[in-house]
């Protein structure tokens, strides 16, 4: 398992979803991926877009202004 | 579910997040089809934008709706990232403009095209819209939905299930893969049939209906984006061009420079993100809005009294208004900054040309 960052700061819906979506293809099953952003729409599309396509949100927080979530990455059924 | 010797055919569906694409997902569904959606992002998508920035637009619900559309569903969506690519279609459409800068026709061959690449680089047998005859001015009348067919190069894989019915038949029709005598008939812009299937169907909460998903197609929007063009002698943006294109109240009281004045705090908030790539001014004296100042200075550099101009400006929308006197601070790109002591303008002074 190894951890990644995504800066997604500035960036507004759905952009840091299509970042996340693209970052995720790279990624392997069992990877976590913490994306740091600060349109508050993320805590709501990228959850949506992780149950959709199968991965696990595993926190949401809000600090200082900033919206992080902690994805992990799942295994891809055909 | 199909029997194990039938295959199951997969459809892609270019999701909108309205409703139409919702129920003719829901209809392929019926039919057993595998479906997967798509959603392209040219950067003038409305969906979430501006509800993100201003605090007016709070209370409506900052989710994504083709997201929640496919969450309904039950279907993967892919959102594809068209933005460079999309600016072609924009700057030279080949079937031109609606009513504003909106390439409609363009725009879906595009989307269709691309899907298309999309269909095959996945193994997939056709495309799906929401589309219904009739509905739409420009891209969805019985003589250009077949335009759309031919210069997308999908040709027959292309079924519209909402108005199937209304038109010739389609491959997957014809090779069985879907029932036309399921599919339906809708026409015209009347959007009863629609929302009787919605309740048909169980779906109580859904989008207003598509349109008003692209700021290309909004008059006030498209008016900025003709002034855009017009102060840089050439069609061209970059995507912060158009994202700040949709905040603020703009200015433009000379050629060589233009005004981005936040209206609420929201707005302020999002446009000191920018204060690195454009001088910007606010007021010290009295609360205020923050101001961005747009324009090509290497070619054509701000002049001191034009910060001065720009400054009165700024004031004349600060709670320092009715005063004689607004102190302000003008910074430039590289974080210089310089105090200003002006005269808000008066609004007789306010020329009704220099509002975009």
């Amino acid at each position: 398992m190894t951890r990644h960052t995504l800066d997604c700061r500035r960036l507004l819906c759905p952009m840091p979803v299509i970042r996340v979506q693209d970052r995720i293809a790279e990624l392997q099953p069992g990877d976590e991926l913490e994306v740091i952003c600060t349109d508050p729409g993320v805590m709501q599309d990228i959850p949506a877009w992780c149950n959709i396509n199968g991965h696990l949100v595993l926190k949401q927080s809000i600090e200082d202004d900033e919206y992080i979530l902690l994805i992990q990455v799942q295994e891809q059924t055909p | 579910m199909p029997s194990p010797d039938i295959m199951q055919r997969k459809a892609v569906a270019l999701i909108s997040g309205g409703l139409d694409s919702l129920l003719a997902v829901r209809v392929m569904q019926e039919q057993g089809i595998y479906v997967e959606g798509i959603n392209f992002f040219t950067g003038f998508c409305v969906e979430g934008h501006t509800h993100a920035i201003r605090k007016k637009d709070q209370k409506k619900p900052k989710r994504n709706n083709a997201l929640w559309c496919a969450e309904q569903l039950g279907i993967k969506l892919h959102i594809i990232d068209i933005v460079e690519e999309y600016k072609d279609i924009v700057f030279n459409p080949r079937y031109g403009y609606g009513a504003n800068l909106n390439p409609c026709l363009d725009c879906k061959i595009f989307m269709v095209k691309k899907a298309r690449e999309w269909m095959e680089a996945h193994d997939f047998d056709f495309i799906i819209t929401g589309e219904v005859v009739g509905q739409r001015p420009k891209s969805q009348r019985k003589d250009t939905m077949p335009v759309v067919q031919k210069d997308s190069g999908i040709e027959d894989r292309l079924l519209r299930p909402l108005c199937a019915r209304n038109l010739p038949e389609t491959l997957p029709e014809r090779e069985g893969w879907v029932d036309r005598e399921k599919l339906y008939e809708f026409f015209g812009r009347s959007r009863k049939p629609q929302m009787a299937l919605a309740k048909q169907f169980g779906f109580e909460d859904y989008a207003q209906p598509a349109g008003g998903c692209c700021f290309l197609t909004d008059e006030q929007y498209s008016i900025k984006l003709q002034d855009l063009w017009k102060s840089r002698g050439s069609k061209q943006y970059e995507m912060d061009d158009i994202m700040l294109l949709k905040v603020g109240r703009h200015i433009r009281p000379a050629p060589n420079y233009k005004l981005i004045i936040s209206r609420e705090e929201g707005e302020g908030k999002f446009l000191q993100g920018y204060r690195k790539q454009y001088p910007s001014i606010k007021t010290t004296s009295h609360p205020g809005p923050l101001c961005l100042i747009d324009g090509d200075f290497a070619q054509h550099p701000l002049e001191q009294p034009q910060i001065e101009q720009a400054a009165r400006i700024v004031a004349r929308y600060s709670q320092g208004k009715n005063t004689d006197e607004v102190e302000l601070e003008y910074r430039d790109t590289e974080g210089n900054t310089s105090n200003l002591r002006v005269s808000p303008l008066p609004p007789h002074e306010l020329k009704k040309e220099w509002l975009i």
